[in-house]
């Protein structure tokens, strides 16, 4: 699915409605508590959240590429939550291994910039992928083309043969994303 | 208790972000460099916000320390890649003992690149 497309387009309604809701969200989030100390609701900051969600959905929503209503679904979710757990565990280990290699007295690194081609079709999912990819142990995110390749700048090379590099950096995480946002 | 579990977890945070700044001393050029930097002061500052979070308690502090959590892993490492990518594209050699370099082979062609030879 190209969205290339799709970019000055206006969004239909019920994707604004969307983006309102999550703006308004956020916005909620960044006042908690929205009750005051002796209990009365803070309409007029709640109020203000509205006004800046709705001019956000209203007239912003062209230069946010994101399509939100593929997002809204349980079983987008489900993967999201399970793909935060795996998430986690690989910052850890990226802060473990960065660190072990640094602290080495002979810092066995062995760093070199590869290319790898990802199955990822949208923009979304490969803006996320090449944001998870610069999280993980010793890669690092360098360039993005237009057809999916992905430059990749890696601590410590392991393999040059294009699948095994894919197995080792690409594969463990496009499973997820293709199923959270394809 | 909960200010012991913070505390813990504010001297893990430290102790990450300082291996962060040894690797931005030690390893050899820049991109190695923005390697450690990203990671382990990603890995640093979230423990330092978890610490922040369990030390305060509060369900306000929660919920910002978890917004913030996300904004740091998502801002750091598009940083990460705006400052490699610029590097790379003007020029800046890897260091010595790197062992490839694909995307200086793939730029060759293209107009506005040019290539440094060190």
């Amino acid at each position: 699915m190209n969205q290339s497309d799709y970019k000055f387009k206006r969004k239909p309604a019920i994707e604004r409605l969307v983006l309102f809701a999550l703006s308004l969200v956020f916005w909620i989030m960044l006042i908690w508590p929205v009750t005051s100390v002796d209990g009365r609701l803070l309409t007029g900051d709640i109020a203000v959240g509205i006004v800046v969600a709705a001019f956000v959905a209203l007239i912003m929503h062209n230069i946010i590429r994101v399509r939100f209503v593929r997002l809204v679904n349980p079983v987008s979710w489900f993967w999201a939550f399970v793909y935060l757990f795996v998430l986690s565990y690989y910052v850890i280990k990226g802060g473990v291994d960065v660190s072990y290699r640094v602290l080495h007295p002979r810092m066995p690194i062995r760093p070199g910039i590869v290319r790898i081609r990802s199955i990822l079709e949208t923009d979304t999912g490969r803006a996320v992928l090449a944001n998870c990819i610069t999280l993980t142990p010793g890669t690092l995110t360098i360039d993005v083309t237009d057809d999916g390749v992905f430059y990749i700048h890696w601590l410590n090379v392991l393999s040059l043969e294009e699948e095994e590099v894919a197995k080792q950096v690409l594969r463990r995480f496009e499973w997820y994303i293709k199923r959270i946002f394809e | 208790m909960n200010e012991t579990i913070g505390l813990i977890l504010f001297v893990i945070g430290v102790l990450f972000d300082l291996f962060g700044c040894v690797g931005l001393v030690r390893l050899p050029d820049v991109y190695n460099r923005i390697q450690a930097s990203t990671k382990c002061v990603v890995l640093g500052t979230t423990f330092l916000l978890l610490g922040t979070m369990v030390w305060v308690g509060t369900a306000s502090a929660i919920i910002k320390g978890l917004l913030c959590i996300a904004f740091v892993l998502i801002t750091s490492s598009t940083a990460a890649h705006a400052l490699s990518r610029a590097a790379h594209r003007s020029g800046v050699p890897l260091a010595e003992g790197s062992v490839i370099d694909q995307y200086a082979d793939d730029l060759q062609g293209e107009p506005g690149y040019e290539e440094n030879e060190s």
